[in-house]
């Protein structure tokens, strides 16, 4: 008896956090995967089952491939280069210096700043003539003027480099907080045995923070298929979807055109990549991965 | 329940001793709206709502903000899902053909019955109505509308050399002056281009205007049909294109429509076109004398239309659909038209609005705002097909790959074509 109410205690205890889980993750999801098997209803057409031709009509869309393309390039610029200017700001304001509370600070403003807003300034930070990157590349060093946005073959670049320049402070953060737990005795005995400082990080700092950069991967691969905010108000997936992701696409599909069941299938796509690249990083990587 | 069911009968009863629809009392009006453009607007409509309702006791109307017309019309269509849309809702022209897709509006015909109203619906600029009406029925009343205009810097034209207040009536003279005004150095760095039309985001609009110049349309009047292919929209197209490759006056590659007014600011670029919603944006920040007019004719003049219009809502009640009617009625009434378009830099819908003692001193003291006026008898009705939001993506896509010199305008524009027929394909049956 008394074991019961322990058991209906501990389910209560859980009860808010399951329903919340529920109605919010786990119902739409499973609903999401439901409908991508039906056809979208219209006003005097409803929904039937349709089996898999979306996604048989996904194979053949070529925006689709394109925005695959296009996230992967996406993932590819962003994820390695924010990791590591990071790791190299943390780095930096962990040592002593003057100025160090200015500077971190520094670092992660943009962290804290509103993306449309933010997106709103490297809008006009890339255009064309008087932009302040023109002003640098044509003013300065006298090169040809360029339209950055403009232009399918640079438009993903200055989208790379926007979100770079928002996520490296971000995971700055957590990287600081990973190096202030390195016991200094671990600094002393390398300099002692003679250690580089190269030497020190490479074998000494960098295994430490494998825990820290393991969840900052997850972190980063998740958003790099998460963010569109900056693409809605920098490019609106143009010139011809060149800098359009498949976040974005599926917007586009679920609230422009009101394919629901088309959306559906390309949300499922997306749930289905990133629960293979989160197995696949804990799978490989926590064998790797020292806890201390 | 019961006391439900007397409250109906007793308001159907009243609505019956009211015949020709006027409103019950105790009517709320929902109305969603977008802002699209700078200022106040809020408070201006705020403000219309609390006129009405002075003017008409019984009936309140409860205006609610909902962010762009592409937020608006996801707000409305999601509500309408929900099975809670508001009465009426501001929503792009262009949205007719899906909202009626999607079973979500009921067409005003319907409701406007008695001689009056249907002398109210014919009361507006023609040009506006081309994006209002299917099917011999009324869907959309004009309300929030503009038109595509050449804003030229006057400055820039007497350095130049040219007449300050003779903007390009032509095509040729549209390219003359703008090579005239591309300033480049001995390098070849531009440091002033002649002539910026926007191709972010909606080049179709835009593109429109270079089509109805060139006297081809590119769709039929029920929306099923495109006609993007047509040899004389491919030669509006290369048009476009030549304006950057072959006359280098204008800015390479995809030019964003936001920063366009601040080039304009800037000095970076002579002449633009953009909404006449922006009038009141250049009025303000241009620290040089500007000149607006009509876009510079090529075959013909002309220009699509755009903005909003009203849209009467399914499931709402006959005494909604009736106090809504008197709604809309007053605030497309002449006085406050002419009061909307004045506070706003929207073109007044209806010719009686420009005859109201304010509109003719306004358009007195301010010529330019009259221009889209004298341009709206050359306008067509902006792009809108059946899946319409697909379509013009389809068409901006073609012509962005254009511009950017990805594909030729003739490939572009077949490819455009070929995906839009298998869009439209099952509307062409019914």
């Amino acid at each position: 008896m008394n074991r019961f109410s322990v058991q209906i205690h501990g389910w209560l205890l859980v009860l808010p956090a399951a329903v919340l889980l529920a109605a919010f993750t786990h119902y739409p999801a499973v609903a999401t995967l439901l409908h991508s098997f039906y056809s979208t209803p219209k006003a005097n057409r409803p929904a039937v089952w349709v089996g898999l031709e979306n996604y048989r009509a996904m194979t053949q869309d070529p925006v689709f491939w394109q925005v695959l393309g296009n996230n992967l390039w996406f993932a590819l610029g962003t994820i390695p280069a924010s990791i590591a200017l990071a790791m190299l700001m943390a780095t930096w304001v962990n040592g002593k210096l003057h100025g160090r509370a200015f500077l971190r600070l520094a670092y992660f403003t943009p962290t804290i700043l509103p993306m449309i807003a933010v997106a709103n300034i490297w809008l006009f930070f890339y255009t064309p003539t008087y932009g302040l990157l023109e002003q640098i590349t044509v003013d300065l060093l006298g090169l040809p003027s360029h339209n950055w946005l403009g232009t399918p073959s640079t438009v993903l670049a200055c989208l790379i480099v926007v979100t770079v320049w928002k996520e490296a402070g971000f995971f700055m953060i957590f990287y600081l907080a990973a190096l202030q737990a390195i016991p200094p005795a671990l600094a002393e005995a390398a300099a002692i045995e003679g250690a580089s400082r190269w030497t020190y990080f490479r074998r000494v700092v960098f295994p430490l923070l494998m825990p820290t950069t393991l969840f900052v991967l997850v972190n980063a691969v998740i958003n790099s298929f998460r963010l569109v905010d900056h693409i809605i108000v920098m490019t609106r997936g143009g010139p011809d979807n060149a800098s359009s992701l498949l976040l974005y696409y599926i917007y586009d599909v679920a609230f422009k055109f009101w394919d629901s069941s088309y959306a559906s299938a390309l949300t499922i796509v997306l749930l289905a990549i990133l629960a293979s690249a989160a197995i696949m990083q804990f799978a490989f990587l926590e064998k790797r991965t020292h806890y201390q | 329940m019961l006391n439900r069911t007397v409250r109906k009968v007793a308001v159907l009863a009243a609505a019956m001793l009211f015949a020709g629809g006027a409103p019950a009392q105790g009517v709320e009006i929902s109305f969603y709206y977008p802002v699209a453009v700078g200022g106040p607007i809020t408070k201006i409509v705020d403000g219309l709502a609390a006129d009405f309702e002075k003017d008409n006791p019984g009936v309140k109307v409860k205006p609610i903000y909902s962010g762009t017309y592409q937020e608006s019309v996801v707000k409305a269509l999601t509500a309408h899902k929900a099975g809670e849309p508001p009465v009426i809702s501001v929503l792009l022209s262009t949205d007719m053909y899906t909202l009626i897709d999607e079973g979500a509006i009921i067409d005003w015909s319907s409701v406007a019955k008695s001689a009056a109203d249907k002398a109210w619906m014919k009361s507006f600029y023609p040009a506006f109505m081309e994006n209002s009406e299917t099917g011999g029925k009324v869907w959309g009343i004009p309300f929030q509308r503009s038109t595509i205009v050449l804003y030229w810097n006057k400055e820039a034209f007497k350095d130049a050399g040219i007449d300050p207040n003779q903007p390009p009536e032509n095509w040729k003279e549209l390219v003359d002056y703008a090579q005239k005004l591309t300033k480049r150095d001995a390098s070849g760095n531009v440091s002033q281009w002649g002539l910026q039309v926007p191709s972010s985001g909606f080049p179709y609009w835009l593109f429109q205007a270079f089509t109805t110049q060139n006297n081809v349309v590119l769709m039929n009047k029920d929306g099923t049909k495109t006609s993007f292919d047509d040899p004389k929209v491919i030669e509006a197209l290369q048009f476009w294109v030549d304006l950057s490759r072959k006359y280098k006056v204008m800015p390479p590659g995809i030019i964003e429509w936001g920063t366009t007014p601040k080039d304009f600011f800037e000095r970076k670029i002579a002449m633009m076109w953009t909404t006449t919603g922006n009038l009141t944006n250049v009025r303000k920040n241009a620290k040089f004398d500007f000149g607006v007019a009509m876009l510079s004719s090529g075959k013909r003049r002309g220009t699509p239309t755009g903005g909003g219009n009203f849209y009467l809502f399914n499931k709402s009640t006959p005494q909604q659909q009736a106090a809504a009617l008197k709604f809309v009625q007053w605030v497309t009434s002449p006085e406050r038209a002419a009061q909307w378009g004045i506070q706003t830099g929207y073109v007044a819908t209806r010719p009686d609005a420009w005859n109201t003692p304010e509109m003719k001193k306004y358009a007195a003291e301010f010529p330019p705002a009259a221009v889209a006026r004298d341009q709206l008898q050359y306008a067509v009705a902006e792009l809108s097909t059946h899946d319409n939001q697909r379509i013009t993506k389809v068409l901006n896509d073609g012509l962005q790959a254009a511009l950017t010199g990805a594909k030729t305008p003739e490939q572009a524009m077949k490819e455009a074509q070929r995906e839009a027929e298998r869009l439209l394909r099952s509307y062409q049956r019914r």
